[in-house]
């Protein structure tokens, strides 16, 4: 059926405004509902006088996966309608332009890239989280809106990990935006979160060099990023610091191994230049040489496909544990339990990151003195027992962070930093309970309230025993 | 509403009872029982009076090969199976063998098929074992949702507009669309029976108003139930793959 769709033509109610745009696969308009005044946005597929069945499969991909994400980095889902008699989904109008804009301007200047960078980073960790591969991220699929938040746009190549993968079924053939398709993706292998990554790094490269990493490559030239590595930023952009070059290389990394674990660790090092480990890629000026690269070819012919998709799994082995460490004199038990604590977790997460923080408790309205009598800084002080606590934990420096925080209220600052950065556990210590300290509060019980991901109260073995004695158990 | 789907209770109190239990936890509206009642367990009698009391309240019932083989033949069975059928005659009365022998093989509700086996020969009792098998289903019948069992372990075949059969295997509480554009053959997991390698019960709930189908684990207490038919005198085995599930 040839609908003609044209300003004001009702469908299941929504009234067409306005034509914003016809994609490959589809065309926009924006629409609106009696008694709705939010702006919308309808996406119809085009399906008509097409023998293709793909626009079919990535709308009804939409269909599946769109009412199930929720949150700010996705368009809000409202309404969609069946193939007969006509296909669309409903949904969001997220205003302004998408990072496409930017592709007239590249090379932009690297700090802005770092800024975008981190935002998208900050919207893949949400939608990993949410059990759903992205697998077609570009900048035309990433709009900002106005709050600065990164919204993922397009859902039709995307996989959701409890849901048929109808791309996967239908097809024979690798599907993405051939300049971002991760090499595994090249490979049909439509279950690794970290594939977003390498997407990603692929922006992050051509807004800082104005070109693309792998060219705009068709056909069998697509597999070349298995084995043939792209020029590094810095020889292209020389004010591309290292520790730039670095993240972005180690996204554009051919083994997913190889790449940030997830989108939230990649997050913290966008945000951490200072954090950033260092290696030969951050030095590197000029491709690899032809030993190397025919070593990956060869690997890269055996190369197969893999398995089921597991990204609660990926996301799961790669937490980020915040450890809030009381370095006030007579908790040295304590953080010698949280330690302890910290080694175990270590022990069964292998990939788990560390983020040390202390808190450094400012006063609400006097001026804070934040040096002692021989004029150190006490944030430097803190910092440096920081590093001493975890010196002892034995771990690549690159898998643990060191933060001083200095705010007035210990707990919402703790309860801050969690969220920001995506972290999965907060580990901290608490003394055993008191009349006293039920009375004032402690930290950890008001982290363990506002927290919004797990938390471990750790005890020193000698306030387990006076627990028991007193009968008491907080 | 919501719509319980259960099959393959084989005789097993302990099983249904948790996942009924269940369903009125969640707030369904309505049971459909897809067949096999009895064999293998050891409370065959209770599960077809439980079913019985069901069905006069609204509930649907369908026929599964065990039950037709109480008044009927038990030649095609594997010598276990017919074992436990042949105990399970003796167990049941003359109102609980004519309740099981009138069950209907179908039942249909607008485009949706309820049936035991597969919906192309239901007398047949072919299994959907694969995706060969789904394409068969597919080809041959025009529902647009099936629901079916006798395969003990959960799956959902769905096709394409360009007939493509696609296979996939269910994570527990999660809703699948099952998308008017498609074809859908969901394959129930066994409520008695679980042969997956996972002990707990299953089911399954369709939503009718958001045309979502959800898979459901209940665990049950399979040690008392692969007790019952140690003590019942029914082949080990039978006892053996209640516990592990498989």
């Amino acid at each position: 059926m040839r609908w003609r769709l044209s300003p004001g033509t009702e469908i299941d109610g929504f009234t067409l405004l306005e034509h914003l745009g016809t994609g490959g696969m589809a065309q926009l308009w924006a629409v609106t509902r009696e008694g709705d005044p939010t702006p919308l946005v309808m996406k119809i597929p085009l399906l008509v006088d097409s023998d293709d069945p793909l626009p079919i499969v990535c709308f009804e991909t939409e269909q599946m996966i769109m009412p199930r994400l929720s949150g700010v980095h996705v368009p809000r889902f409202v309404a969609t309608g069946p193939l007969e008699p006509m296909p669309y989904i409903v949904m969001e109008r997220i205003p302004g332009e998408s990072l496409k804009k930017h592709l007239d301007a590249v090379p932009l200047p690297w700090p802005e890239v770092v800024t975008i960078g981190a935002k998208v980073a900050h919207a893949l960790h949400d939608l990993h989280r949410q059990h759903v591969i992205h697998l077609d991220v570009k900048p035309s699929n990433v709009m900002i809106r106005e709050t600065g938040e990164a919204v993922l746009i397009d859902y039709g190549f995307a996989r959701h990990e409890r849901l048929p993968d109808l791309l996967a079924e239908e097809f024979r053939e690798p599907f993405g935006t051939t300049p971002y398709m991760a090499p595994e993706q090249v490979l049909q292998d439509r279950a690794d979160p970290r594939s977003d990554l390498f997407a990603l790094g692929v922006m992050l490269y051509f807004f800082v060099t104005g070109k693309r990493p792998f060219g705009n490559p068709r056909g069998g030239q697509i597999r070349r990023r298995l084995w043939r590595d792209p020029v590094p930023p810095r020889a292209l952009a020389p004010d591309c610091p290292p520790w730039l070059q670095e993240v972005i290389l180690r996204c554009l990394e051919v083994d997913p191994q190889d790449r940030y674990a997830t989108a939230a660790l990649l997050a913290l090092d966008l945000e951490n230049p200072a954090h950033v480990k260092l290696t030969e890629r951050a030095a590197r000026l000029e491709r690899d040489g032809g030993v190397k690269t025919f070593r990956r070819w060869l690997k890269a012919r055996k190369a197969q496909p893999l398995e089921a998709p597991n990204i609660a799994g990926q996301l799961s082995r790669a937490p980020i544990v915040l450890v809030a460490i009381d370095l006030s004199s007579g908790a040295e038990d304590l953080a010698e339990a949280q330690r302890l604590m910290i080694g175990r977790i270590l022990s069964i997460e292998g990939e788990a990151r560390i983020a040390c923080v202390n808190v450094l408790k400012t006063s609400r309205i006097a001026v804070d003195i934040l040096e002692d009598e021989e004029g150190r800084s006490l944030h430097v002080q803190r910092l440096v027992q920081l590093r001493h606590w975890g010196a002892a934990l034995d771990i690549p420096s690159e898998r643990i962070s060191y933060s001083v925080l200095e705010a007035p209220d210990p707990a919402a600052a703790l309860v801050d930093y969690a969220r920001r950065n995506n972290v999965d556990h907060i580990v901290i210590g608490a003394r055993a309970s008191s009349a006293l300290r039920r009375y004032l509060g402690s930290v950890s019980s008001q982290v363990v309230a506002e927290a919004p991901c797990s938390v471990t109260v750790v005890r020193t073995p000698r306030d387990r025993r006076m627990g028991d004695i007193s009968g008491e158990f907080a | 509403m919501l719509i319980a789907l259960l099959t393959d209770i084989h005789g097993n109190r302990e099983a249904l009872s948790a996942c009924l239990a269940h369903t009125r936890l969640i707030g369904v509206d309505r049971l459909i029982f897809l067949g096999d009642f009895v064999g293998y367990g050891a409370d065959p009698a209770w599960v077809v009076d439980q079913v019985r009391g069901l069905v006069d309240k609204g509930a649907v019932a369908l026929l599964g090969n065990h039950d037709a083989a109480i008044d009927g033949s038990d030649e095609d069975m594997n010598s276990v199976a017919r074992e436990a059928i042949r105990w399970t005659r003796n167990q049941l009365g003359l109102e609980q063998r004519r309740f099981l022998a009138d069950l209907p093989l179908i039942h249909e509700e607008g485009s949706v098929l309820y049936v035991h086996a597969n919906g192309y020969a239901p007398r047949n009792w072919d299994y959907m074992s694969g995706p060969m098998e789904a394409i068969r289903h597919f080809s041959r019948v025009d529902a647009h949702i099936t629901f079916c069992g006798h395969v003990h372990v959960p799956m959902l075949y769905h096709m394409s507009t360009t007939a493509k059969v696609g296979a996939f295997s269910p994570v527990g509480d999660n809703d699948i669309p099952l998308l008017p554009s498609r074809t859908w053959l969901a394959v129930i997991g066994a409520v008695g029976q679980p042969r997956d390698g996972v002990p707990a019960a299953n089911y399954a709930v369709f939503d009718t108003a958001r045309q979502t189908l959800r898979y459901l684990r209940v665990p049950y207490d399979n040690a008392t139930a692969a007790r019952k038919v140690r003590e019942a005198g029914l082949p080990e085995k039978l006892a053996l793959r209640l516990e592990e599930g498989r």
